[in-house]
């Protein structure tokens, strides 16, 4: 059975609109407009898609926060609504918003209390901590008061707090919005020793498409709150047609040799020393070799399809 | 309610205890607020106690059947007790609604309403060491005030502060509860405000009042239990065996109040909408 299985889950939002001069008519709008998911245990889901396309709206459905309007959710087996506290004992979350430390207590007792919230065998806790505080470099201001951390500190904080009680499913949400490179590279590697080791599923949100690169096999793109996408990158890359593309510079201009089947030419430079092929099919190296038997080819790069382009192509598909 | 024994359960104890003890350093950790709310408290104090020695001498030295140091005393404890059951200004959990970030509450293991009266309990208890103490110091200091004559009035005391604790915080939940129908809850406030100076006994011993109001606002409302209600226990008023009523009141209102509570928090859960992405 799916750790999460959603069937035709939906969520209105009733909100006024200006109706005239006085009247406000009321409006309901589909935030999750029927999203049907199977996770199973210990996949790495890259949730994403545009603004307001119903990501946040599922994952609180999803944790018990909010009611559906329509459809059914299980996550643990459980009803997130109705067997809320029960589940929160097995996922643990983390909204980028919003905090789930203690303001004005240092981060250290924070995960003190989170330890007798929870309930967790004070050994069980200590070794987690001692994970988290190795990987994700928590040493330095773990007495200061978390009002006082910066965004970044205080999200490695938070996932911190999320994994103590050694969740079965672990919710993300935009985790690496507004980190600066290092911290971005510490909590990606962080969140894919965790994948690789197993026992955690991960649904993970964000408009980093490179955290999704770096973590998710599987990648569910929604729009509008309906699935437009549920597959790997690599399908999405087939989908629209993505090609790796072989940069070659070269010591005289282009002179138009024949390439391996599959390649094609899609740009010269203006001088015709640098053209850019697309792959469709065959090798870089069949490419290579040929070029190399024109005598000259002097540099070469390839580039895998880019991950941005496709996603945008997607979002601006008519839905 | 079957969840009374699951509440009182060892491991939950513990969850309490130490959501109590963050209540309890989290407070602490703003010392200079608590050093100004205590000198307030202390300079009304004196000009409250003025009042009330005046009225008892128009009086002919007892009023309402309270004697000058009893009125005096009601006046220092009642300014220290402020404190303690925090009659005014509680909108965390509304300004949480309004937000969004009621949601984190709603994401742990333990039921709201036991998690937010744990750390109410373990302010409470900050607020007794510091806010409660000065002023109480001051008072004795300065005024003949009336100390206890059976050994009993000071458990008793202590029980009956914290059951006014416990009726104040389920009102206080109650209001902002009301956050998640009316998104702005200002109104709401200046109704409990009118409501907790008037009737809880803060401006006047609710004895002053006619008979039949005392019986109404005792009986009907759980606002003499907030304040009223542990000024009367200290300064013996009546028997032993009045202390005992008075005790006992609160204690329903306290057990009312909190189920008050959890139901309308279910029913608050249902139309949740939160905040914000
Ligand atoms: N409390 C609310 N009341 C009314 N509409 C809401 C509410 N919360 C969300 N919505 C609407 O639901 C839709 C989905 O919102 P949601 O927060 O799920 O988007 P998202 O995919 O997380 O977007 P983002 O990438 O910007 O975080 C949006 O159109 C939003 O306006
Ligand atoms: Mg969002």
């Amino acid at each position: 059975m799916p750790l999460i299985e959603t069937t035709g889950l939906r969520k209105e939002f009733t909100v006024r609109r200006k109706a005239g001069r006085f009247r406000r008519r009321r409006h309901a709008v589909a935030a999750v407009d029927g999203i049907d998911l199977a996770v199973e245990r210990g996949e790495m889901l890259g949730y994403i898609g545009p603004n307001g396309a119903g990501k946040s709206t599922t994952l609180k459905m999803l944790t018990g926060v909010l009611s559906p309007s329509g459809g059914e959710a299980r996550v643990c087996g459980l009803r997130p609504v109705a067997q809320r506290t029960r589940l929160a004992r097995r996922i643990g979350v983390v909204f980028g918003q919003r905090s789930q430390l203690w303001w004005d207590l240092p981060l250290r007792e924070s995960f003190r209390l989170l330890r007798y919230v929870y309930r967790v065998p004070s050994a069980e806790h200590a070794a987690r901590l001692a994970e988290c505080r190795r990987l994700l470099d928590l040493d330095e201001f773990l007495d200061t008061p978390v009002r006082q951390l910066s965004l970044g500190q205080r999200m490695r904080g938070e996932i911190t707090a999320a994994l103590l009680h050694g969740p079965e499913v672990l919710f993300l949400d935009e985790p690496t919005i507004g980190l600066d490179v290092v911290s971005k590279q510490a909590v990606r590697s962080f969140l894919a020793d965790l994948g690789a080791a197993g026992d955690t599923t991960l649904v993970l949100t964000t408009h980093d498409l490179a955290d999704i690169e770096k973590l998710c096999r599987r990648l569910v793109v929604i729009d509008h709150g309906r699935v437009v996408h549920d597959g790997s990158l690599a399908e999405l890359h087939a989908r629209y047609d993505s090609r790796r593309r072989v940069v070659v510079d070269l010591d005289a201009p282009w002179d138009g040799t024949p390439v391996p089947a599959g390649a094609t030419v899609e740009t010269v430079a203006a001088d015709g020393f640098r053209v850019t092929f697309g792959l469709a099919g065959g090798t870089a190296g069949d490419l290579v070799a040929a070029l190399a038997g024109t005598g000259s080819l002097r540099d070469v790069s390839v580039l895998e399809p880019d991950i941005e382009e496709v996603v945008a192509r997607l979002y601006a598909e008519p839905a | 309610m079957g969840t009374v024994s699951t509440v009182l359960s060892p491991p939950a104890l513990r969850t309490g205890m130490a959501l109590a003890g963050a209540g309890f350093r989290r407070w602490a950790t703003y010392r200079q607020a608590m050093l100004a709310g205590a000198f307030t408290n202390t300079v009304f104090g004196f000009l409250r106690t003025s009042v009330m020695l005046a009225v008892a001498a128009g009086a002919g030295g007892v009023a309402a059947g309270y004697r000058g140091p009893q009125l005096a005393t009601y006046v220092w404890v009642g300014q220290g007790l402020l404190a303690v059951v925090q009659l005014w200004g509680w909108t965390e959990l509304s300004d949480r609604v309004r937000t969004g970030d009621v949601q984190s509450d709603l994401l742990r293991p333990v039921h709201p309403v036991l998690s937010y009266l744990a750390a109410d309990l373990g302010r409470a208890a900050f607020a007794l060491c510091s806010r409660f103490v000065l002023p109480m110091v001051v008072g004795l200091i300065a005024f003949d005030l009336y100390l206890p004559h059976r050994p009993a009035t000071y458990p008793l005391f202590l029980l009956s502060m914290l059951f006014a604790t416990v009726v104040s915080f389920g009102v206080r939940y109650l209001v902002n509860l009301t956050a998640f129908w009316l998104l702005d809850i200002r109104g709401v406030i200046m109704a409990w405000l009118l409501c907790s100076n008037a009737l809880t006994g803060m401006y006047f011993p609710i004895a002053f009042l006619p008979g039949w109001a005392q019986a109404v606002l005792w009986y009907a409302t759980p606002f003499p239990s907030i304040l009223q209600a542990p000024v009367d226990v200290v300064v013996e008023r009546g028997t032993a065996g009045h202390q005992a009523t008075v005790l006992a009141v609160q204690g329903c209102w306290a057990a009312v109040m909190l189920a008050a509570a959890v139901v309308v928090q279910r029913r608050a859960e249902r139309r949740l909408v939160v905040q914000g992405g």
